[in-house]
């Protein structure tokens, strides 16, 4: 695959940084005039969209994008490839969906002005956070990412300024602190050992021995706190139970996959081939898969539930790295193709169904799930989103879980790891479990009539079109994952 | 190659069932037109197919899903033939389930999944390879599970568990061994028995393990025993649901699934090599005396067709499981014979329901002097089941017993009587008390719930479609030597199947 230098502004370059920048400026402006309709968000947002499709056009025309920037005497590097651009994509789509829904949240929803206008500069911050992680070569620029990112995050978790809202959300700033704190030791003794930031540096000169596993530990320990993967997912649940709906959708949907994003590269340049630390990253995972769907399926309340399920499906991806380490190509290809598959079926479904409860809950007033007893009469829409996304979810067919499982399934069939086999039947089985409890009530004929609050439509609509955008995935998954086999791997 | 007809098709039911979402709760007429409309359309694109296929025009459409994994949707004999049984038992139900849900509340839910289940159900009919079965059969599960629990009782609700929790297992089971076979030998189109048979002689206990796998995870929707539990409690669905369920939807998913991979993914002749078939008769062989059994025990009208369902379809796996052509025309026949009877038999019970409140068989008594027409139509079904001539199933049964001495298992043929004595002994006394017994309208007792719905003994909308069903099973057996009858279509296909 051939390599383009970016030693002078191509447009690709500058497309590239618009699009990474832009929404930080667009954020600081609503903060000063926040939206008050949907659709002149969704008509600013859209060219954002277009242009992340047209660089993921050019990547797979000319191949991958990569250069290097000097600010102050450092030297920082990144690349677009076939998985930021996609990874891109899915921000952008995300983050637009979620400003709308936004918008017609506040319509219903009494929200504080001033929680309002703060929202927006902290949803730019996100953005440029993302992008930023997704096309950063380099640890230092992965850092300043990550920090930007927890703190627009904890930012966004505390606007609802409820009592519950700012002790889980300090909570979440204290993990997210402490996770940086093992980040950077772990940088620090990179940087000592190789004397090199950037990724392709690192590799080459990084020696294994023990001052590269453990600045691995501590790197790896660190992105697992951010990314709440069990064991270390206290603070998840709690912060979204209060958060608004598209903050949660935005969060549980891209901000704990940054994470998880970050420690795939380094992983992937560092450790490869460390079989007996990617085992337990995928026991971690198993794990996750067990605990998160037991704790969902317990759930009463709605969001508390949709949360831990996030817990849940993120041990799916950690079954990558058992996947990827030391097993055949065949293997590992199908392994790394599954993971992006189910990281985007992911998240456009749990935003859908973030979103799909939010409407549930801000329609009936209901918390509980007890209390959507018979709401499938009066809310039939809504249900029907949280449906759809709830298929992606359990990975049944037609969706980018099921394409996923059968990725995953194969690789793990063929590498002969039965155990992640069991891992994936009783994931799924809990999964069920889980989204079928809110249907036994919500299909109950004898529950009392609700007062039911009239939404805009357009917050059911933004969500069912990321449930159905995660079904379309699964039978249209050959074009994004042609791109990833081409590139993205280390 | 002509996809567009199959994308058409296919269509037709998935728009009908968005349009029937999108349309309002009390939009009664126009959901009801295109319900009806879009029924007749997919009929008549069906049969279009049929009739190409009978001039060797091609029908497939495929585009990849994964590398070297396409989606494939293709007709062939068998497959047009399973697609034309849930059209024409589409059209069919549609019509009863709008008389029998009016005035009902959910009524656009409950017509929008039915859109869906059938949709899904064309879908496995036409799939051309594994995983794209696998997608429709995981769809129908989805579909049928708010067909299941519509009347959101709490004994509903309950069922809808349990359903899921036997059909949703078997779905993994089945992915997993899909998985397997494909991680063995690559994707296998419908019909490229080849593969498997050409694969190294080492592989064959992976390739009997695989089998069992797999028809483990069809078994459920099959209802074989011992999977069988969830198909008695489905029956709190309502009755159109119940008609849909047994006669072309889930049951018979499910046993088509097992005939698809028989035939047309391990072939009949490496199925037989295997030994896997003894195996495939003996479940089908207890399966078929249990559900007799079982249905005998039942007290109420419902229950005793799902056992008897059990029962039945279960003569479709052991039609397959005798090798040689007579056993494969008898399978293939079956599934539609099965079909059009149950059918008929589900719609009378409905419309004893409806009418007269009757749910126990003790209560029919006399009830085919007030309704003779849904009587005279129970009694084509019954006697069909018991394989009494002309109604079709003495056919199958007739050439199932042919096919048993041809594959050399004459034991089969006394599986095969006892199960007509005991289809005889749970039928019968329910024939006995329709037509001979004196009932409310002799002067004796009351019917538990009279209603009276429309002008002739009961809802025209519900009279019609029972009529034109038992209608039809009367004459695909007195007729099978006709073409297009569905004995002369098995005959076809199973040609196809031992000629090449």
């Amino acid at each position: 695959m051939s390599v383009s230098s970016a030693a002078s502004l191509s447009t690709e370059v500058v497309v590239l940084w618009l699009t990474l920048l832009v929404p930080a400026l667009l954020g600081a402006l609503a903060g000063c005039f926040p939206p008050r309709r949907m659709l002149p968000v969704l008509l600013i947002g859209a060219p954002l969209v277009l242009a992340t499709l047209w660089l993921l056009h050019r990547v797979s025309v000319s191949g991958e994008f990569q250069g290097t920037w000097s600010p102050g005497g450092l030297l920082l590097h990144w690349r677009l490839n076939g998985l930021a651009g996609l990874l891109l994509l899915l921000t952008q789509l995300l983050l637009l969906a979620s400003a709308s829904y936004a918008v017609g949240h506040r319509q219903t929803f009494a929200v504080a002005e001033r929680a309002y206008a703060g929202f927006w500069p902290l949803l730019g911050g996100l953005a440029v956070a993302l992008g930023l992680i997704w096309v950063a070569d380099d640890l230092l620029t992965l850092y300043a990412a990550l920090e930007l990112m927890g703190l627009c995050a904890v930012g966004m978790m505390l606007l609802p300024g409820k009592q519950e809202a700012l002790v889980a959300g300090m909570r979440y700033l204290l993990y997210a602190l402490v996770g940086s704190l093992a980040w950077l030791l772990g940088v620090a003794l990179l940087l000592g050992a190789s004397g090199r930031l950037d990724m392709a540096g690192l590799a080459a000169n990084a020696a294994p021995g023990p001052v590269t596993g453990i600045a691995m530990a501590l790197l790896a320990a660190g992105l697992l706190l951010k990314a709440a993967v069990f064991p270390l997912h206290g603070w998840l649940v709690p912060v979204h139970v209060s958060a608004w709906a598209p903050v949660s959708a935005l969060h549980g949907a891209l901000v704990v996959k940054a994470s998880f994003f970050i420690l795939m590269q380094l992983w992937q340049r560092l450790v490869a081939d460390a079989v007996a630390a990617a085992w337990l990253l995928g026991l971690l995972g198993s794990l996750a898969v067990l605990w998160g769907g037991l704790q969902a399926w317990r759930a009463d309340a709605l969001k508390q539930m949709v949360a831990w399920s996030t817990v849940g499906q993120l041990g799916y991806l950690m079954l990558a790295f058992p996947l990827l380490a030391g097993t055949s190509a065949a293997v590992a290809s199908l392994a790394w193709q599954a993971t992006w598959l189910q990281l985007a079926g992911h998240a456009l479904a749990k935003a859908a169904m973030f979103m799909a409860a939010g409407n549930l809950v801000l329609a009936t007033g209901e918390r509980h799930l007890s209390g959507l007893a018979g709401i499938s009469r009066q809310l039939p829409l809504s249900l029907m989103t949280f449906g759809i996304a709830a298929v992606t979810l359990m990975g049944l067919p037609p969706s980018a879980g099921f394409t996923a499982k059968w990725l995953l399934l194969q690789a793990a069939i063929l590498a002969g790891q039965w155990l992640w086999v069991a891992v994936l039947v009783a994931g799924t089985l809990l999964t069920a479990a889980y989204v079928f409890r809110v249907f036994r009530f919500a299909f109950a004929e004898d529950a009392p009539h609700h007062d039911v609050r009239v939404l805009p439509a357009g917050l059911d609509l933004i969500a069912l079109l990321l449930a159905l955008s995660a079904l379309a995935l699964g039978l249209g998954a050959e074009w994004p994952l042609a791109l990833l086999r081409e590139g993205g791997r280390p | 190659m002509n996809g567009g007809l199959l994308l058409a098709a296919l269509g037709t039911s998935l728009l009908a069932a968005v349009v029937i979402f999108l349309l309002p709760e009390r939009a009664f007429r126009a959901r009801t037109g295109v319900n009806l409309g879009a029924a007749v359309i997919k009929l008549s694109l069906v049969a279009w197919m049929v009739w190409g296929l009978r001039l060797g025009h091609e029908y497939a459409v495929a585009f990849p899903v994964l590398e070297g994994l396409p989606f494939v949707l293709r007709a062939d004999a068998l497959g047009i033939m399973f697609a034309g049984l849930s059209s024409l038992l589409w059209l069919f139900t549609t019509v009863y389930a709008i008389g029998y849900l009016e005035d009902s509340p959910n009524r656009k839910r409950f017509f929008g999944f039915f859109s869906l289940c059938v949709a899904s159900t064309l879908g496995i009919s036409l799939a051309g390879n594994l995983f794209t079965f696998l997608i429709f059969y995981e769809l129908l599960t989805l579909s049928t599970y708010p067909l299941v629990v519509h009347r959101g009782t709490a004994k509903a609700l309950a069922a809808g568990k349990v359903y899921l929790r036997f059909t949703l297992t078997a779905g993994l089971v089945l992915m997993i061994g899909m998985v397997a076979l494909y991680a063995l030998a690559g994707d296998i189109r419908f019909g490229q028995r080849e593969i498997l048979a050409g694969l190294e002689p080492e592989y064959q206990p992976l390739l009997v393990g695989l089998f069992w796998l797999l028809v483990a995870g069809f078994g459920v929707k099959a209802a074989l025993v011992p999977l069988h539990g969830w198909l008695p409690r489905a029956m709190v669905a309502p009755a159109p649901v119940s008609a849909l369920l047994h006669a072309v939807a889930v049951v018979k998913a499910g046993a088509f699934g097992i005939v698809r991979l028989v035939y047309d993914i391990y072939g009949i002749e490496l199925s037989a090599e295997l030994g896997v078939l003894h195996g495939l008769v003996a479940v089908a062989a207890v399966t078929i005396v249990f559900g007799s059994l079982r249905a005998l025990a039942q007290q109420e009208l419902k229950p005793r067709l799902a056992y008897s369902t059990v029962s039945q379809v279960a003569y479709i796996v052991l039609g397959v499981g005798l090798f040689g052509p007579l056993g494969t025309i008898a399978a293939l026949s079956h599934l539609l014979h099965q079909g059009l009877m149950k059918v008929t038999l589900f719609f009378c019970a409905g419309n004893y329901a409806e009418e007269l409140g009757i749910h126990r068989i003790d209560e029919l008594d006399g009830a085919g002097r007030r309704m003779p027409l849904t009587s005279l139509a129970f009694t084509v079904g019954a006697l069909g089941m018991i394989g009494v001539p002309p109604v079709v199933g003495f056919l199958s049964k007739w050439y199932l017993g042919i096919g048993a001495i041809q594959a050399g298992m004459p034991w089969v043929i006394a599986v095969l009587v006892t199960s007509s004595l005991l289809n005889a002994a749970y039928f019968l006394p329910i024939l006995g008390r329709l037509w001979f017994r004196p009932g409310p309208d002799h002067g004796v007792g009351a019917w538990p719930g009279e209603r009276r719905l429309g002008r002739f003994e009961t809802h025209a909308w519900l009279l019609v479609p029972t009529m034109a069903t038992a209608l039809f099973s009367l004459m695909a057996g007195m007729l099978a030597g006709m073409p297009f009858s569905p004995l002369e279509w098995a005959t076809q296909v199973t040609n196809a199947e031992y000629l090449r």
